[in-house]
């Protein structure tokens, strides 16, 4: 294969704009967390919120999260990033589109934020209700007997044991949340793998700028993961999951 | 003598071997042609006329119909009736890794020929010449680059107008924002929504695209070149052998005149989806390029 390889390529000045193409790599990096952590404050409280709303007493509530649930992890994220971003702002009142569009600060990237933390979300609620309905139904009986109301049962015996049974599956979705903002690069987000793709095409220097993500995208998730094994270490509940993180 | 009558022989004999032996050594894509049966081409979705999907999203266009003569010319050379040939969807930003790692043989799509790209690909006799102008919508009033200050501009990921307007707003100080669409259709439903005022591009593909719009009417294509482009079928570089062999096929099209039935299919007659004619004749620069074909970029 006749290609050839050049590392220098991250220290040459890039085609337009100020900064080298490493300057492009690093401002894709910030994206793609910036975008990402934020995507995950909505995932995770808007997650907990429908994931306890499954499994409530209210039928009527649980029948909004499911369909919620099912709506947003059943169309594929490409479509809801199109959807977010081209579709709902013509959906909205004329002058509310309009703002979306032209007004609102940074639209393709508060949009994709949306779209992530909304998807997401469906799944974060699908993990803290395995986590929910996972503690055995004798402990919430017992919780009622000795009087307490659904809020305190939720509160007390449900969510510090549910949330805590779930670390290990709530690590994989947001490991997932890092990857899945690539996608985001559709609405036109230069994010790092977008910003890899520009580089690509600016220098042709593909496998060098591809690499590259590679490593940051490992060291993003292998912080990630860092980070959770001491949050695992320090909050699982001893029998429920396994001793990792020691 | 004995001496003698043994060099005579083995002369004989490599002269023998010389010409029983193939006219040439098979190497790069045509060996690997020859060796897997199967042409790979490289084709776009919405490189309207060159390369796009008509509604039985079948890939067809002017650079579609002149590699079809080049793999004609490849079942001829390497007596290979049953040569199969696939289609392989491309994108600007995929076009030259999928080519270099040789998923595709031959690149058929509305690519620029350009001096830093040669350091990776190499070019075919360039088949078309174009430039970069602006789309916008036409009650936009909108009429050169100079109108784009402090607006904002679709640009479509990796192309060279992309870079030929981040250039200008640079070198100028305009303060254009850009948003960043994937691929033609998306940055043009970025300015149809009113994202963003304009959407640079070559001005022959914003024909084609306006020509498919349902409204064509609401649009303007507006400015002077802001950069050069000419068009040519891309293949891997350091391959002489299949450059070339196609630069022979083209050549023979240019002087056989047969690409000028080609180009009026495609420019001055009404094509698929729509059947609308583009009507746009044989530039003076195309003509020249037809006389004394050349691959050379910008």
């Amino acid at each position: 294969m006749a290609y050839n390889w050049n590392w220098g390529v991250f220290f040459q000045d890039a085609m337009f704009g100020p900064g080298t193409y490493l300057d492009w790599m690093l401002s894709g990096l910030k994206w793609t967390v910036v975008v990402s952590l934020a995507a995950w404050l909505i995932a995770f409280s808007v997650g907990s919120v429908l994931g306890v709303l499954r499994t409530t007493s209210f039928r009527f509530l649980r029948g909004v999260a499911a369909t919620y649930v099912e709506i947003f992890r059943n169309v594929p994220l490409l479509v809801q990033m199109f959807i977010w971003y081209f579709v709902v702002p013509e959906l909205m009142p004329k002058d509310v589109g309009r703002w979306m569009k032209t007004g609102m600060p940074m639209p393709e990237h508060t949009s994709a934020i949306l779209c992530l933390g909304f998807y997401t979300a469906s799944r974060v609620a699908e993990q803290v209700r395995s986590g929910i309905e996972s503690i055995s139904r004798g402990q919430t009986y017992a919780a009622y007997a000795m009087g307490l109301t659904e809020v305190q049962v939720y509160r007390h015996v449900l969510l510090p044991m549910g949330y805590r049974i779930i670390i290990p599956p709530m690590t994989s979705e947001f490991l997932s949340i890092f990857k899945n903002s690539s996608v985001a690069l559709t609405i036109g987000v230069l994010e790092l793998t977008a910003q890899s793709r520009q580089i690509t095409e600016f220098t042709f220097q593909g496998f060098e700028a591809f690499t590259l993500a590679t490593v940051l995208y490992i060291m993003i998730t292998m912080t990630v993961i860092l980070l959770m094994r001491v949050v695992e270490g320090r909050f699982r509940v001893p029998g429920f999951i396994g001793t990792g993180g020691r | 003598m004995k001496r003698m009558m043994q060099f005579i022989i083995a002369a004989l004999a490599c002269a023998g071997l010389v010409a029983t032996a193939p006219a040439q050594e098979l190497t790069g894509t045509m060996k690997k042609i020859k060796d897997t049966g199967v042409i790979k081409i490289g084709h776009r979705d919405a490189s309207i006329p060159f390369s796009y999907l008509d509604d039985k999203q079948r890939p067809v266009g002017y650079s579609i119909d002149l590699c079809m003569k080049i793999v004609d010319a490849v079942k001829a050379e390497l007596k290979m009736p049953g040569l199969k040939f696939e289609f392989v969807p491309v994108t600007s930003a995929t076009r030259i890794p999928i080519l270099t790692a040789g998923n595709i043989d031959i690149e058929c799509g509305s690519t620029t020929n350009t001096k830093e790209r040669q350091k990776q690909v190499s070019y075919a006799y360039t088949t078309f010449y174009t430039g970069t102008k602006l789309l916008v919508k036409a009650n936009s009033g909108i009429k050169s680059y100079k109108d784009l200050k402090g607006k904002t501009v679709a640009v479509t990921q990796g192309t060279t107008n992309e870079r030929a307007i981040k250039a200008l707003n640079d070198a100028e100080n305009l303060g254009m924002n850009f948003i960043h669409a994937k691929d033609h259709n998306e940055s043009m439903l970025t300015v149809e929504t009113g994202r963003a005022v304009a959407f640079p591009m070559d001005d022959i593909l914003l024909y084609g695209l306006v020509a498919n719009h349902r409204s064509p009417k609401d649009w303007a294509v507006v400015g002077d070149y802001l950069s050069p482009d000419p068009y040519g079928i891309m293949i891997r570089r350091e391959d002489p052998q299949w450059q070339a062999f196609v630069n022979k096929v083209i050549g023979g099209l240019m002087k056989s005149g047969e690409i000028r039935k080609i180009y009026a299919k495609w420019f001055l007659s009404p094509i698929p989806p729509r059947n609308i004619n583009l009507n746009l004749p044989i530039s003076s620069t195309l003509e020249q390029l037809i006389k004394n074909p050349n691959n050379e970029g910008v």
